[in-house]
C-alpha cells in the first residue's frame, strides 16, 4: 500500500478565468478507497474528471504508474468511470452494455459470455442479460453501471456520486455492497461524494475539499476526530466551533474557562478556534459542570436526543442519551480529549 | 393521475377537423377507387394499374435517390452542427429553414432559370471557357475530327437529374431538421461512457452516436420520401414532362384532360398502400429505438 499508482501534481483547473483547483497535490496508493468529499463546486468531480482523461489541467501533471499521462486520451487510460447518471446505452440491453468495452478490444465472443455472466453475478443481478435499459430501476442501473466499468479489469475505477439518486435504505446497501466488491476485485477505487457519511463508512482515506483546495486528507478517524480547520470540523459530523485562547501548550481557555486539552504547538496566547463535538459532553448536574446553562430545545433523534444548551457565551448544541426537559439547569463536562484546538481560519 | 375535468372535450376540434378533412376524403377516394363513371361496384380501375408500372418506377425510385442524397448531404451537416454553440446552431438552422420561406413555385422557377440552355449555370461555364475547353480536348481525341459535334451547354433542364436534384433542394432540410434534433438530445455523458470503455471518436460514432440518431434518420427518410413520391410540379418544370411521375398522373386524372376521378382515385390509393409498406418496413429497422416522428 505505498506505491502512488496515481499522483496529481501542482493541479491548477480554470473554467473562462474562473479557478476549479487551486495548486492540487494529491496521490492514490494501489488497492486504496479513496473518497474525495466536499461541497457542490469544491472541485471533487472537476479532479475525478482529470483522473479520467475528460478533463485537461489548465497546469500541473497527472501521473500513473510514474508516467506523466496528461496528453493520453480517456479510452487509452486503464481507468473506468461509474458515471454520476449511470449512462448507460440505452439502445443495447445490459449483456452488449457490459460487453461493450470487451468487444472494442476484441475479446472473443466465448471470453466475453464468460466475464460478463461472472460480472453479473458480482453485481447480484444474474439472469438480467437480455433485459433493456430503460426497464431497470435506479438501483439495478447502477450495479449494471458498475459492472460495465470493472469487466474491463481496470487499475482504478473512478465512482462519481454513484448513489445520490439512490433512496437511503438502498444506498446504505450498495455502500456495504460496493465497499465488499472493491476488497474482492482488489482495485483502487476513487469516489466523489458529498456525503460525510458516505465517505465514512466506506474510505481508507478521505480527501475534503472546499473552494477548489484541499483542506486535510487523512484516515476517516483522523478527519472525524482531528479536524484540521474549522470547515472540516464543520462539514464532517456535526461541530461546536468557539473562539478560543490558547495560552500555552495543553492550556486553552474559552467561555470564560480554563480548560485542560492535548494540543500543542501554538505560539504562547495565539487566538485559536476550539472544535467539540456534540457527543463529547457529558451531561451533569449543573454544580458538576465546567459550564452551566439552560435547555433551549430538544429533538428526539432516535439514538439519541440533540439538545441545545445556552450558556452565557454560547449555545451548545449536545447529543445525549439522556433526557432534559426545555428549561432545565444542565452542566456541561469535558474531558482533554474532547477538545479540539485548530489555528484560526 | 389526476382526471381532467373537461374529459376529451379539449380534443373535439382537432377530431372534427380530422373526420372532416382527413377521414372523409379518405373515405371518398377508397369510394370513388372501386366504382365506376355509373357509381357502380368495379376493380376496372385497378386493372389498368399494369400500364402504369413504369411510372410507379420512376416515382419511387427518383424519390428514392433523393432521398439517399438527401440522408447523405443531411447527416454530416447536422452531426456537425450539433457539436457547435446553441447559439451557432440556431442561426444555422434559421439559414437552413429559411428557402423554405419562400414559396415553392418560385424556388423551383429559380431553378429553372439555373439550369437552363441558356441559364444562369451554362451562360457561367460558356463565359469561363468551359465549353472551348471541352470541344479543344474532345475535338484531339475524336478518331475522325471532321465528325465531331462541338457542345454548346449541358442539358441539365428537362433530366430526371434536374427532377432528383429539384427534390433534395426542397426536402433537404426536413432530413437535416429531425435528425439533428435527435443528436443533439444524445445525453454527453453517453459518449463519454463510450470513450471512457476505451472507444475511439470513431468507434463512439459507429456503436454509440448513429444507433442513437436512427430515429431521426427514419423521421427525416419519411419525411423527405413521402413528399418525393407524390410530388407533381417539380417533375413538370424540371423534368419537363419527359420525366412523368405519379403525382403529374394523379394530377391528370384529376385536372388534365384525361378526366378519371375513378383512376386518379385508384392511383392514389395504390401509392398510399405501397408507401406505408416502405415505412413500415423502415420502421421495423428502427424496433427498439424511440418510435420515429411519423408525420
Amino acid at each position: 500500500m505505498s506505491e502512488k499508482l496515481i499522483n496529481l501534481e501542482n493541479i491548477h483547473k480554470d473554467y473562462g478565468g474562473k479557478t476549479v483547483l487551486d495548486n492540487l497535490n494529491l496521490y492514490v496508493r494501489d488497492k486504496e478507497f479513496v473518497t474525495l468529499l466536499g461541497p457542490s463546486g469544491c472541485g471533487k468531480t472537476t479532479t475525478l474528471r482529470i483522473i479520467g482523461g475528460f478533463e485537461t489541467p489548465s497546469a500541473g501533471v497527472v501521473y500513473f504508474d510514474g508516467k506523466n499521462i496528461n496528453d493520453v486520451p480517456p479510452n487509452k487510460r486503464p481507468i473506468n468511470t461509474v458515471f454520476q447518471n449511470y449512462a448507460l446505452f440505452n439502445h443495447l440491453n445490459v449483456y452488449d452494455n457490459i460487453a461493450f468495452g470487451l468487444r472494442i478490444q476484441k475479446v472473443r465472443e466465448s471470453e466475453i459470455k464468460d466475464r460478463v455472466n461472472r460480472m453479473l453475478k458480482l453485481v447480484s443481478l444474474p439472469d438480467y442479460g437480455q433485459r433493456s435499459i430503460d426497464r431497470l430501476s435506479g438501483g439495478e442501473k447502477q450495479r449494471i453501471a458498475i459492472a460495465r466499468a470493472l469487466v474491463n479489469h481496470p487499475r482504478v475505477l473512478l465512482l462519481d456520486e454513484p448513489l445520490a439518486a439512490l433512496d437511503l435504505k438502498l444506498r446504505k446497501e450498495m455502500q456495504r455492497e460496493l465497499k465488499a466488491i472493491q476488497q474482492q476485485v482488489g482495485i483502487t477505487f476513487v469516489f466523489v461524494t458529498h456525503d460525510q457519511e458516505e465517505a465514512l463508512t466506506m474510505s481508507d482515506t478521505i480527501v475534503v475539499m472546499n473552494k477548489g483546495r484541499i483542506q486535510q486528507i487523512g484516515t476517516p478517524v483522523d478527519i472525524y476526530n482531528e479536524p484540521k480547520n474549522a470547515f472540516v470540523a464543520n462539514f464532517i459530523g456535526e461541530s461546536n466551533i468557539v473562539p478560543g485562547v490558547m495560552h500555552r501548550d495543553k492550556l486553552v481557555s474559552f467561555c470564560g474557562r480554563t480548560f485542560d486539552c492535548l494540543d500543542g504547538g501554538f505560539a504562547p496566547d495565539e487566538p485559536v478556534d476550539v472544535v467539540v463535538r456534540p457527543e463529547d459532553f457529558e451531561m451533569v448536574p449543573p454544580e458538576e459542570g465546567q459550564l452551566t446553562g439552560t435547555v433551549r430545545s430538544l429533538l428526539f433523534m432516535g439514538v439519541h436526543y440533540e439538545i441545545m444548551v445556552e450558556t452565557e457565551q454560547f449555545t451548545w448544541t449536545v447529543h445525549s442519551i439522556n433526557r432534559a426537559d426545555v428549561g432545565d439547569r444542565v452542566g456541561l463536562y469535558l474531558t482533554p480529549d474532547d477538545i479540539h484546538i485548530m489555528h484560526r481560519s | 393521475m389526476k382526471k381532467n375535468k373537461l374529459g376529451v372535450l379539449p380534443a373535439v376540434p382537432y377530431i372534427v377537423w380530422m373526420a372532416i378533412f382527413v377521414v372523409v376524403p379518405l373515405i371518398l377516394v377508397v369510394f370513388y377507387a372501386f366504382t365506376n363513371e355509373a357509381g357502380g361496384f368495379t376493380l376496372a380501375n385497378f386493372s389498368q394499374m399494369g400500364s402504369y408500372t413504369k411510372v410507379f418506377a420512376r416515382s419511387f425510385s427518383l424519390s428514392a435517390v433523393a432521398t439517399a442524397i438527401c440522408l447523405l448531404i443531411g447527416y454530416p451537416i447536422a452531426y456537425v452542427l450539433s457539436k457547435e454553440t446553441p447559439m451557432f446552431q440556431r442561426v444555422a438552422m434559421m439559414l437552413i429553414m429559411l428557402p423554405m420561406w419562400i414559396n415553392f413555385l418560385l424556388r423551383t422557377y429559380a431553378w429553372m432559370s439555373i439550369l437552363e440552355n441558356t441559364g444562369l449555370l451554362n451562360t457561367l461555364f460558356d463565359k469561363i471557357g468551359l465549353f472551348d475547353l471541352i470541344n479543344w480536348i474532345g475535338l484531339h481525341l475524336a478518331s475522325d475530327p471532321g465528325k465531331y459535334v462541338p457542345i454548346e451547354h449541358f442539358n441539365m433542364i428537362n433530366t430526371q437529374g434536374a427532377v432528383v436534384l429539384g427534390m433534395v433542394y426542397n426536402y433537404l432540410p426536413f432530413m437535416i431538421m429531425p435528425i439533428h434534433s435527435v443528436i443533439v438530445k444524445i445525453d454527453r455523458s453517453m459518449l463519454e461512457a463510450a470513450r471512457d470503455l476505451g472507444a475511439d471518436s470513431k468507434t463512439t460514432f459507429r456503436k454509440v452516436i448513429f444507433p442513437l440518431s436512427l430515429p431521426g434518420v427514419l423521421s427525416g427518410v419519411t419525411m423527405v420520401f413521402v413528399p418525393s413520391v407524390s410530388t407533381f410540379i417539380l417533375s413538370r418544370l424540371l423534368g419537363g414532362g419527359t420525366t412523368m411521375l405519379l403525382g403529374d398522373l394523379i394530377e391528370m386524372q384529376f385536372m388534365g384532360g384525361a378526366y378519371n376521378p375513378h383512376l386518379g382515385s385508384a392511383i392514389s390509393l395504390i401509392m398510399m398502400l405501397v408507401v406505408m409498406v416502405c415505412m413500415s418496413i423502415m420502421n421495423h429497422f428502427g424496433d427498439g429505438e424511440d418510435t420515429a416522428v411519423m408525420l
